[in-house]
């Protein structure tokens, strides 16, 4: 019987040692994560005005997307296409570097929920999220 | 009794398994936070505002 409780206490003192090893920060601060952050950084002196304007809004899947064209003059209209697919292209590789920095690929999928919810819920006033499908004004 | 000593010895080895899969959620958001302040330039220009406020002060000198 001794042993036993002695067995539990090893048991419980393991799964201590990982909680805390599991309750660590999550590792963001790599080569690879800050290129990124660097480039959506000098991106968003672009996209902010298209974000203010509503052209631009952001999704539930943590990405942006053009929801209203005619805010943008015809003329534009392909540089800020080419400016979402650059933003998104970056924030895909964003979540799956921070991932792979973790040495958790699998949390690929949370780690954009995290930011989606993030990105959403930091949006300026008069920017457009997409909120249960549909687009709404914050 | 040795099959309840390998029950047990199962058990805690699919808790450590568990819990190494857990996803730390607050790290994550904290860690997004982070991001998103660098990548909207969000942070509170606390210091930013104090450099201007010293040329001001040299100027009435």
């Amino acid at each position: 019987m001794n042993a036993m409780i002695r067995f539990f206490v090893a048991i419980v003192a393991l799964t201590a040692a990982l909680n805390v090893f599991a309750a660590a920060d999550l590792e963001v601060n790599t080569p690879g994560v800050n290129a990124i952050k660097q480039s959506m950084q000098a991106r968003h002196a672009q996209l902010a005005g298209h974000y203010n304007s509503g052209a631009v809004g952001l999704t539930a899947d943590g990405l942006v997307a053009l929801r209203d064209a005619g805010a943008v003059p015809l003329a534009q209209r392909q540089a800020v296409n080419a400016l979402v697919a650059a933003e998104n292209n970056d924030r895909n590789a964003l979540y799956a570097e921070i991932a792979n920095a973790n040495n958790h690929p699998e949390w690929q999928a949370e780690i954009r929920s995290t930011f989606a919810q993030r990105w959403i819920q930091r949006a300026q006033p008069g920017w457009w999220v997409q909120s249960g499908g549909a687009w709404k004004q914050n | 009794m040795k099959r309840v000593w390998i029950a047990f010895a199962g058990l805690a080895l699919s808790a450590c398994v568990t819990i190494n899969i857990y996803f730390p959620a607050a790290a994550a958001e904290k860690a997004a936070d982070k991001i998103i302040d660098e990548v909207w330039q969000t942070q509170k220009p606390a210091s930013s505002t104090s450099n201007q406020a010293q040329p001001a002060a040299k100027e009435t000198k």
